[in-house]
């Protein structure tokens, strides 16, 4: 296969000198011809090397057009245009010109078709063009990707670059780039100094050289160790990057499982009440988020904010109701609320199934919530695991200020210890219950606000974590706010830790079992609550 | 006795039971009565069974399949029926529940009296089903991409074998993309883990050294991939071209593809080839950060033919809804039935045992401008299709085969497999026959 990236670097770096504008005109005009024609991945490709060779103003445009698949031919002249979508029809500008040619039904243009290997060509050719953009961070992108190239002849280009390059970090890309470059080189002091250089860079495609230099018996010695201590360098760094990834996945899983858990450890520890509908209550919260998106589509970052109250109001006046209705009555039977509120999850979710559709409900995720956010070169954070971990904490800092600092926490807090004594205090005991719970399958609302942005929303979204937070909340210590947290951070830590030995159902099992033998140690759990009438 | 007797007998002993009071329970028995007389009498209708997932993980693939068969069963009446009568559709909804889909397999058969059914989509639930159908004789019509090594006397497997899907996939990543390093990653249960182990002898005989294969399974529905997919892109940093050959089912795929996403690994990188993700599993999400990605399948709707357009066309007037999809198992239920519409009326009779004498050789065409024909073994012929995601949600063709593949119901790349064919034409009449031991053995043997 003709390694077309090298082809266009080469042509791309005998034009540091200049070129009379006229060559440049036909140049694109001969590469935009042979794209219109082209039938081929390997014709495109081709024609797309003849299209950055020009290094016409345009070429860039036309090739990133092609490169996001809004790059057409007309069926009627075979010219090329981009295309954007207007009502019953295309709008479309011509691709060198970027003129307006007015707009036309959908069956007159048909896409020109790209594939994945000609997209990284048309990567590597487009960072060839990127390198002079006013753009420092796009510079340093395309220079990025120019080191990947593997084509020596760059580096002469990139040097020059260095010559009029201000920027510090730029500079540091290219410096980089450079030596990447040169683990090729034919010169062996060069080679040398290129392998200590690229030390400091954990990429694949570094990695992948490094090994293939310290394996080749072909170089001399100090070569071969040199590479092999540069490629140690980076492993140990990799290995410390995925040490707190893993940390880092943890930590997610268990802001996840603490979220869900706190409502539980609330309900179940102030009242005794052990609620199965707790995975519905989390449930409401996430349908909460998708009506809410669909009445604001077009603000679906704002979308998030409002749902938030709202789906701690819409569970909060469920649990209110649950609690009134069942629990109330069934005071003092544990069993019998036990059935009855299972009974209610499934009232729950066929009444969802039934308003909604029994299929999964599409929640979109903001654009400020997608991706990943990197650290350091070789460590990325995904963004949206980082939120939900500040948002856990935030919502558990916000319960314990209402435990600590307001008079419903101090009422709370003085039922849970001795219910009988504070009644006679002068407690209403019974709207104390009811807010109680009202608090807690509010919490279990904004769990699921946070679980609509990380799996599907459906009517069996519950099932799948009211057994987790049950773990949870057993392990920590049924009542106590700090155990629910230290139980499902150290839960998430301890499954991530074992995943990628046993895999995602063995992690399960062995976190289950560790459980149950610790349950058989302290039954009450990690902070079980103190006190006469705790023990009672 | 007959069926009203014995049924009102069984009542009256339920309503003992029951305790019921005396004034109700006359009223009780006759509108079991009335209930016992209706069903006998609608005999004027070919009924056809539907035995689909409309909720549970898996509905979000099936639902489409249930409203696609009431398509081809409304346009069939629209043509007359068959053998004169009219054709009435059974829908029922297993929900993801495999042992309850053998309990609906069950139903439909003896309760409703169905002709055929179409249905089930994971292997799990037609494995569950086989049983009902072998023991009371009825056909079963399975429209989707499957593991092999079966071959029933009952089913018609219009779905892909792996020699139609998986290894023409496989081919592929190696020839055109100079794959060298392979993710297995699947849902855990019996497609995934034996089109694994067909794939890893594949790969292995193709000069694959163990450690560059990686295999995976993760549970239905399983929502957190942050680890494995840093595992993935780890795998992927050896500086061999790596891609991940995934056959998960469901909706687990949705968080998969945005885990994907979010860590930033494009299909130029490693690029992810599905077996189980087509137009549909896409529709309702944003698939620009999948763009790249490929599927292999036997159908696209982004091919154009004439009968694609037209099938396309009637399948938007019927849902009434322009932005649903077509998908490869709809094209392999459109296959299925047209094939059983003409068994039937070659035969000229509904009867299970004809209707399997009459089916092989039969040829339809496809959607995509080819012929798709019954073989003895059960399978149909099909082209095969690689497509790469586009930002609509749609396929874009890559490569394709010349023509159809013949489907190869026991694998030629697995030991126990290799020796064994299947042939439901006289002499041999057999799913599981080995050719070196000239024997007939598992399921079905006469």
């Amino acid at each position: 296969m003709i390694k077309l990236a090298a082809v266009v670097a080469l042509i791309v770096g005998s034009l540091a000198a200049c070129l009379p504008a006229g060559a440049t005109e036909e140049e694109l005009a001969r590469g935009i011809a042979e794209l219109a024609a082209a039938e081929s991945y390997a014709d495109k490709a081709a024609a797309a090397a003849v299209i950055g060779a020009s290094r016409h103003p345009r070429a860039e445009a036309v090739l990133t057009a092609l490169l996001e698949g809004e790059l057409y031919t007309t069926r009627a002249d075979a010219r090329l245009v981009t295309a954007a979508d207007v009502e019953g029809g295309y709008a479309i500008r011509d691709a060198v010109t970027d003129e307006a040619l007015g707009t036309v039904g959908r069956r007159a243009v048909s896409r020109v078709s790209v594939n994945n290997q000609l997209r990284g060509t048309l990567r590597s050719v487009i960072a060839g063009l990127r390198l002079t953009h006013e753009d420092p961070a796009e510079r340093r992108a395309a220079i990025a990707k120019v080191g990947e190239s593997s084509d020596l002849a760059m580096v002469a280009t990139l040097e020059q670059l260095l010559a009029t390059e201000e920027h510090g970090g730029v500079r540091d890309a290219i410096e980089m780039a450079v030596a990447t470059l040169n683990l090729d080189s034919p010169d062996n002091a060069l080679r040398l100094a290129a392998i200590e250089t690229v030390g400091s860079n954990s990429s694949a495609h570094v990695r992948a050289k490094l090994t293939a230099l310290a394996g080749n018996a072909a170089l001399d010695e100090t070569t071969r160790a040199a590479a092999a201590r540069s490629l140690d360098r980076i492993e140990q760094r990799v290995a410390l990057y995925e040490l707190v990834q893993t940390a880092f996945f943890g930590l997610s899983l268990g802001s996840i499982l603490v979220l869900a858990a706190i409502g539980l450890s609330v309900t179940f520890g102030i009242m005794g009440v052990i609620n199965m509908a707790h995975g519905e209550l989390m449930m409401l919260g996430a349908y909460t988020t998708y009506v809410v998106q669909t009445l604001m589509p077009n603000a679906i970052g704002a979308s998030l904010f409002v749902a938030m109250p709202l789906a701690f109001l819409v569970a909060a006046l469920v649990g209110i109701a649950i609690e009134r209705g069942i629990v109330r009555t069934l005071y003092a039977r544990p069993l019998e609320t036990l059935l009855a509120t299972f009974g209610v999850s499934l009232v729950l979710q066929q009444t969802v199934r039934s308003i909604f559709s029994p299929l999964n409900r599409t929640v979109v995720t903001p654009d400020w919530l997608s991706g990943s956010i990197e650290i350091v070169p070789g460590l990325a954070i995904t963004l949206n695991r980082l939120y939900i971990l500040a948002f856990s904490l935030l919502v558990f800092a916000a319960l314990l200020v209402v435990l600590r600092y307001t008079r419903f926490g101090l009422e709370m807090r003085a039922v849970t210890q001795n219910r009988a004594m504070a009644r006679a205090m002068g407690v209403r005991t019974d709207r104390v219950d009811a807010l109680t719970f009202g608090l807690g399958a509010g919490i279990a609302g904004l769990a699921g606000v946070a679980l609509s942005q990380l799996t599907n929303v459906g009517p069996n979204l519950g099932q799948a974590y009211i057994v987790d937070s049950f773990m949870v909340v057993v392990f920590g210590g049924v009542g106590s706010l700090w155990g629910t947290l230290t139980s499902g951070l150290t839960l998430g830590v301890v499954s991530k830790l074992i995943e990628p030995a046993a895999g995602a159902v063995m992690a399960k099992i062995f976190v289950l079992l560790f459980l149950i033998v610790f349950i058989q140690k302290r039954p009450r759990g990690l902070f079980p609550q103190k006190g006469r009438a705790a023990e009672a | 006795m007959n069926g009203f007797a014995s049924k009102a007998t069984d009542s009256l002993v339920l309503l003992e039971g029951a305790k019921l009071n005396a004034r109700l329970r006359p009223l009780a028995f006759a509108t079991l009565a009335a209930l016992s007389f209706g069903t006998a009498h609608a005999q004027d209708t070919i009924k056809v069974g539907i035995l689909h997932s409309l909720s549970g993980t898996m509905a979000i693939s099936e639902t489409t399949l249930k409203d696609t068969m009431l398509m081809l069963i409304e346009q069939q009446n629209a043509k007359g029926g068959l053998l004169g009568k009219k054709l009435e559709a059974v829908v029922v909804d297993p929900a993801s529940d495999w042992p309850l889909f053998a309990e609906k397999a069950r139903e439909l058969i003896q309760v409703n009296k169905v002709a055929a059914v179409f249905g089930c989509w994971t292997s799990v639930s037609r494995k569950s089903v086989l049983p009902v159908f072998e023991e009371l004789d009825s056909l079963l019509f399975y429209p989707v991409q499957y593991e092999g090594e079966e071959s029933s006397k009952n089913v018609f497997y219009t779905g892909a074998a792996p020699n139609q899907q998986a290894i023409p996939a496989v081919d592929y990543l190696m020839n055109e993309v100079g794959v060298e390093r392979w993710v297995l990653a699947g849902t855990d249960y019996v497609y995934p883990r034996t089109t694994n182990r067909i794939l890893e002898a594949y790969l292995k005989s193709k000069g694959v050294a163990e450690s560059d294969i990686m295999i995976n399974y993760t549970p239905f529905g399983h929502s957190d991939w942050q680890s494995i997919i840093a595992q993935i892109k780890a795998f992927g940093s050896a500086g061999k071209k790596t891609a991940v050959v995934s056959t998960i089912n469901g909706d687990a795929n949705v968080p998969f593809y945005k885990e994907l996403g979010n860590q930033g690994i494009s299909a130029e990188d490693i690029p992810v080839v599905a077996f189980s993700v087509g137009e549909e599993e896409l529709s309702g999400i944003d698939t620009t950060p999948l763009v790249g990605h490929l599927a292999a399948w036997n159908y696209f709707m982004s091919i154009e033919s004439d009968v694609n357009d037209e099938f396309i066309g009637s399948w938007l007037e019927f849902i009434k809804n322009e932005e649903r999809v077509t998908n490869d198992p709809m094209e392999a239920h459109y296959i299925g039935f047209n094939m059983w519409a003409e068994a039937v009326t070659k035969a000229g009779t509904t009867d299970p045992k004809a209707v399997q004498e009459a089916i092989i050789g039969v040829s339809v065409p496809n959607l995509t401008g080819g012929v798709a024909t019954m073989m003895p073994n059960h399978h149909i012929t099909k082209p095969v299709f690689i497509g790469e995601i586009q930002d609509d949600g749609q396929f874009e063709v890559v490569w394709q085969t010349a023509g159809t593949v013949v489907g190869d119901a026991w694998s030629d790349f697995l030991p126990g497999s290799r020796d064994i064919t299947a042939d439901w034409m006289p002499p041999l009449s057999c799913g599981n026959y080995n050719v070196k031991t000239g024997m007939c053995s598992g399921q079905n043997y006469e």
